[in-house]
This record gives structure tokens, C-alpha cells and sequence, in this order.
């Protein structure tokens, strides 16, 4: 974890509201694992501005990229950026993903911006599964290229039936679970709580692990404030209040408390 | 060559190698923030505050980003105090860094015991009495706008401990002079000033308040030139030294604080946006002895010229 000014390389659109930002910030980078973050003091907003936090969508080369999605005063500010510009970036944050488990098939679940982490993590992981996506439009869809470079199978599904099946990404968790009864999944998710705590139960359902990444409000990123408490459960029942920030943001499903 | 500046500074039976600490809550119990600065350059660490049981906080959402600031109301989380000296002062005493315990309670007999726990404890140099806390029901800011109860609460921790006692007093009263006496009188080797102002925010679409709490404390530098006063006018009162805090994001504004007459300041909201604040403001410190032709630090302390008008 380091304080860094990031130097921008790159910005490109990749959709109406999404953005993909390459850094170059190789004290960052050469640390990163999927699943981490990066918080970002965005360039003018006052001083007093909090940081955002963003996914890691890669980390190569002392490079790193996130891809964001405009939806507030900071966000919208990001797309000036040019290159060259210095931005400000803690990282990498939390925990990350584990390592996807020797006899199980990695199974990627995202919605949104929640997309990002789980590229980062197929490309890690040397290994192929199958990655499920929700969204509202066709138009929240993204990386998916990523995906099927990598050898990946993609399914998709749209609350509006713009692209995929009409529907949402439980749906197609079901049936996904119901058609491969003869391997052993193991989840990765990052989306909307709504998605993840569905996820989470299905896994639980099933006697399957799932790894879910969740989104707090934050203050710090680093553990310190208390802004972002979660609710948890240790092994033995007992329970305990952890910091999405520094404890996460992965979780397993079994010890999130709703 | 630049010549040395003696940067040390003494608060109130504390030796302080420069006069920078963090301000309580926004530095967590100080190892969060070891990657990212070189903690034992600085004057103290002043951690989260602490009761005598472990401490749930308020629910989410905590804060609120408002122009100038944020609002919060974390509601004082905490492990409890015989938790914080086995788990998290270690690697504190490793680190070798004053530190100042805040700690809060519900009852006189409550701050009276934390405090007495704390005593004798490695590494602990000083407690910062929290009697300003917004942000929970019991206790808290109950204590601390009532100069009868200060100064009666400030009695009961001096009767318990021998540590240098600092209490943290609220913003929100009439004539902060009043408290600011009744503490010294009771036996405070220091204060501490100021905490957050009591704040509320509403979401207009749903027409709710955004904090659970529905209400928290301002902080950050909207509350900086507030805090000015009631420092400057604090510093006239007693002759005790002052901590000063409240919108510290540079040099400038320690500065300020120091020249209004505190002994010390503490870096608050700005840790969690810029990490290495504290360690600007030291250094921006240093060099404005310099400029100035001060030797040490100390020397900037109520330096105010505030001119009679005729
Ligand atoms: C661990 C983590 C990873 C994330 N990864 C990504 C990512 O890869 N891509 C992406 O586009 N977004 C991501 N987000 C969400 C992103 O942080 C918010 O969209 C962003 O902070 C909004 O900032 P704003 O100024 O545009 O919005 P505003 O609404 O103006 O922000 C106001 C405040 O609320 C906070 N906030 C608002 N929405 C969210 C949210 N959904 N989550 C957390 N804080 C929020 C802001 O940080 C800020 O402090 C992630 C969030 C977390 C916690
Ligand atoms: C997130 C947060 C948590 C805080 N927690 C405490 C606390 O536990 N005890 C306390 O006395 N003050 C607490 N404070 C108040 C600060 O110590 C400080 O007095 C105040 O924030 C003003 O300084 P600033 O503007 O530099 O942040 C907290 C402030 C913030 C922002
Ligand atoms: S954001 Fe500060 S503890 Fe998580």
C-alpha cells in the first residue's frame, strides 16, 4: 500500500457512462492482486473532497487500469483527465480474491462496474470458467472481450431484454447450477449488495463457496475511520464487525450478515 | 546550511518531538496509516476514542460529504479499553510514539476508571477526555455543555490517574472561556479544542436525513476559522497549553492555530485525503521558524498582534 501520484496514459469510452483509465503507477501496480482497490482523490473537486474507490481492472507492466462508470460530482470530473495529468491514488486496498481452489470450476458473477474486478481475476487466474452478467441495458455491459479472449464462457442477461436473456443474473445462476451438476463451482462476485446477497444465498443453497466482493461508502480505505462497517460471522458462530476497507471487500457468502 | 530548530514542544507533562499530532478518530488506533507515513516522526499519536466495554457504533451510513467537509457520526466504535491496551498499543510501544488515549464514557465513574486503566500503561502518554462527542446518546456532548459537569467530570479522571489529563472541549457552547477555566480548575494539565459541530444533512429526494444518526459533527476546513476562535479566545482564558485542531489541511492553517496561542496541533480529516499532511505541517513549520527568525517552535505560540482600536 503506498501513496502515489499516478501519471495518466490513457482514457478511452467505452460506453455512454463507462470510461477506462490506464495509469502508469507501477509502486501501485506491482502489488495489485484481484479484487483490491485503489482510492482516488479526484483532480477538482475542493480540498476537502473525499477519495473514490475503484476496482482494479488491471495491473501489468507498472501500469494499472480502472473502468468507471460517471454517476456523481467526482466520477463526472474523471473524463477530463488527460494525458500526462498526475492523479493521486492509495493503493492497492483490501484483501482481494483468494486463489481460485485447485478442484473447483471458477464461476464469475458481475453486474455493472462489477465487472472489472472479475477481468482481472480471469486473467489471473490461468485458469477458464464461465462468467455470468447482469445489467440493466445493454448498454452497462462491459469487458466482455475480456472474458472471451481468455477462453471464458459468457452469459449475459438484461433486466430490458436489450441483449441476452430478459432478466436477472440469479436467473441465470440457477440455471447454470441446474445444468452442471457434475463440477464444483466456485463463485466470484462483485455488483449491487441487492445481487450479492442473492448470490450469496444460492451459494449457501447449494454448498457452494462464493466470494463476494462488496461496496460501502468510505471514508479512509485504510481501516482507520470506521465509515464502513460490516456485519460478520467467524467459523464458530461467533460474530464480529469488520471494515470493508482493510477486512475486505472480498467476503465469503457464510460470513456476511445481512 | 539551515540552522536547527528546536521543534520540541511540552503539553502539559507530554514531550512532544515537534508539536503535530492526528486528531482522535481520524487516524484509527495508528498502524492503519504506517505503510503510508513514517508514524514515529510524529509528535503523538492520538487514537479513537475508548470506553470501558467494547462499543458498537452507530449503523450506516456514518458520513456524508458536504462542501468544506464531512459529516459523520461513527458513533464512537471502539474494542473497549482493556482490549486497546492488548491488542492495539504494541505495536505502538514498538513504534516508540507518544500516545494520547481518548476515551468517553456514560458516567463520571466510567471516564474515572478507563483513565485508571490506562495509567502505567507502556507507551501511553497522555488521556484526551472526549466530552464534546455529538454523536451518541449517552454521555458525550451531555458532559460537555454543562461547565459544572466538566469541571466535576475533569476532577473525577484527575483523581484517578496520574497521566497528563486533556480534556476535549465542545464547540457548540456560549462563552468557551467558561469551560476552558472550569477544566483548568479542575485539574487539567492541557485542553484539547475543538471537536466536530453538530451537524445534520437531508437527502432531498427522499427527504431523509442521510445519517442513521440522523444528526453528526462537522469536520474538515469549513469548521477552521471557528475553530481559530474559540482557540484564540481559549488561549486568553487559562495558561494551560492548548491542542488545537479543526480544518488543518496545511501549514497555513496549523499555523494559525499555533499563532492564536495552542502549543500543539492535531491533523484531523485531511489524514484521510492526503495521508502525509501531518508530515507537511511539520515541515511547513520548520520553515516558517525560519523565515521568521524563530529558534524553536515554541516561540510561535500566541504571537498574535491583535491592535486596540483607539
Ligand atoms: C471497493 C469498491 C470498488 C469500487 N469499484 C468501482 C469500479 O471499479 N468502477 C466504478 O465505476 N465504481 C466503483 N465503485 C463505486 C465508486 O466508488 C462510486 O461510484 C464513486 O465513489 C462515486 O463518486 P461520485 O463522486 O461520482 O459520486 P457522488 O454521489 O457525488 O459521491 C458522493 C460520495 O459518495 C460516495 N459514493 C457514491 N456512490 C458510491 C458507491 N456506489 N460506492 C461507494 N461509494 C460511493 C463517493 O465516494 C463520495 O464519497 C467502487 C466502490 C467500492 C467501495
Ligand atoms: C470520522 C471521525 C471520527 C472521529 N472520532 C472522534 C473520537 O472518537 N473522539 C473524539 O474526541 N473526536 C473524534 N473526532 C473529532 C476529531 O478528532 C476532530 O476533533 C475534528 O474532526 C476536527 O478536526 P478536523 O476538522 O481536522 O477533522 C472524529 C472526527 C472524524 C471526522
Ligand atoms: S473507509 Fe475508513 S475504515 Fe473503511
Amino acid at each position: 500500500m503506498v501513496v502515489y501520484d499516478a501519471i495518466v496514459k490513457r482514457q478511452s469510452q467505452l460506453t455512454a457512462q463507462y470510461y477506462q483509465l490506464i495509469l502508469e503507477a507501477p509502486a501501485v501496480a506491482e502489488q495489485a492482486r484481484p479484487g483490491q482497490f485503489v482510492h482516488v482523490k479526484v483532480n477538482g473537486l475542493d480540498d476537502a473532497a473525499l477519495r473514490r474507490p475503484f476496482s482494479i481492472y488491471n495491473a501489468a507492466d507498472g501500469m494499472l487500469a480502472i473502468v468507471y462508470k460517471t454517476v456523481g460530482r467526482g466520477t463526472a470530473l474523471l473524463p477530463l483527465l488527460r494525458v500526462g495529468d498526475v492523479l493521486s491514488v492509495i493503493g492497492p486496498l483490501g484483501n482481494g480474491f483468494p486463489e481460485v481452489s485447485a478442484d473447483c470450476v471458477p464461476l464469475a458473477i458481475g453486474g455493472g462496474y462489477g465487472v472489472a474486478p472479475l477481468s482481472f481475476l480471469a486473467r489471473k487466474s490461468g485458469r477458464r470458467g464461465t462468467l455470468l452478467v447482469g445489467a440493466r441495458t445493454e448498454n452497462d455491459l462491459l469487458c466482455l472481450d475480456d472474458f472471451e479472449e481468455l477462453g471464458w464462457d459468457v452469459m449475459v442477461t438484461t433486466q430490458d431484454g436489450s441483449q441476452g436473456a430478459q432478466g436477472v443474473v440469479t436467473d441465470l445462476l440457477d440455471g447454470w447450477l441446474a445444468k452442471h451438476k457434475d463440477v464444483v463451482p466456485e463463485v466470484f462476485a462483485c455488483g449491487p449488495s441487492g445481487m450479492l446477497q442473492a448470490v450469496g444465498e444460492r451459494a449457501l443453497g447449494a454448498g457452494i463457496k462464493a466470494w463476494l466482493s462488496l461496496d460501502r461508502r468510505m471514508i479512509c480505505g485504510v481501516g482507520a475511520c470506521l465509515a464502513c462497517v460490516q456485519q460478520l460471522r467467524r467459523p464458530d458462530g461467533s460474530e464480529w464487525t469488520g471494515r470493508v476497507c482493510h477486512d475486505g471487500p472480498v467476503f465469503e457468502a457464510r460470513e456476511v450478515i445481512w | 546550511m539551515v540552522k536547527q530548530i528546536d521543534m520540541s514542544v511540552n503539553v502539559g507533562g507530554i514531550a512532544m518531538q515537534n508539536p503535530v499530532t492526528v486528531a482522535s478518530g481520524t487516524f484509527g488506533y495508528g498502524m492503519e496509516y504506517s505503510q503510508l507515513i513514517d508514524i514515529r516522526h510524529l509528535g503523538a499519536v492520538t487514537v479513537k476514542g475508548v470506553r470501558l466495554q467494547p462499543w458498537p457504533g452507530n449503523k450506516l451510513p456514518r458520513h456524508a460529504e458536504v462542501p468544506g467537509g464531512l459529516v459523520n457520526a461513527i458513533g464512537l466504535q471502539g474494542p473497549g479499553v482493556d482490549r486497546f491496551i492488548t491488542d492495539y498499543m504494541p505495536p505502538l510501544q514498538e513504534a516508540g510514539v507518544p500516545v494520547i488515549v481518548n476515551i468517553w464514557g456514560t458516567s463520571e465513574e466510567e471516564y474515572a476508571e478507563v483513565a485508571a486503566r490506562l495509567d502505567g500503561v507502556s507507551g501511553v502518554a497522555g488521556v484526551e477526555i472526549n466530552v464534546s462527542c455529538p454523536n451518541v446518546k449517552e454521555g458525550g456532548n451531555a458532559f460537555g455543555t454543562d461547565p459544572l459537569l466538566v469541571s466535576s467530570l475533569v476532577r473525577a479522571v484527575r483523581r484517578s490517574t496520574k497521566l497528563p489529563i486533556i480534556p476535549k472541549l465542545a464547540p457548540n457552547v456560549p462563552a468557551i472561556a467558561v469551560f476552558a477555566r472550569a477544566a483548568a480548575e479542575a485539574g487539567a494539565d492541557a485542553l484539547s479544542l475543538i471537536n466536530t459541530i453538530p451537524a445534520m444533512v437531508i437527502d432531498v429526494e427522499t427527504r431523509r436525513p442521510v445519517l442513521s444518526n440522523i444528526v453528526g459533527g462537522l469536520s474538515g476546513p469549513a469548521i477552521h476559522p471557528v475553530a481559530v476562535k474559540l482557540v484564540w479566545e481559549a488561549a486568553q482564558a487559562v495558561r494551560i497549553p492548548i491542542i488545537a485542531m479543526g480544518g488543518i489541511t496545511g501549514p497555513q492553517q496549523a499555523l494559525e492555530f499555533m499563532i492564536a496561542g495552542a502549543t500543539a496541533v492535531a491533523v484531523g480529516t485531511a489524514n484521510f485525503i492526503d495521508p502525509t499532511t501531518a508530515l507537511r505541517v511539520i515541515e511547513g513549520i520548520a520553515n516558517y521558524c525560519v523565515r521568521h527568525g524563530y529558534s524553536a517552535a515554541r516561540e510561535i505560540s500566541g504571537t498574535v498582534i491583535v491592535e486596540k482600536s483607539k
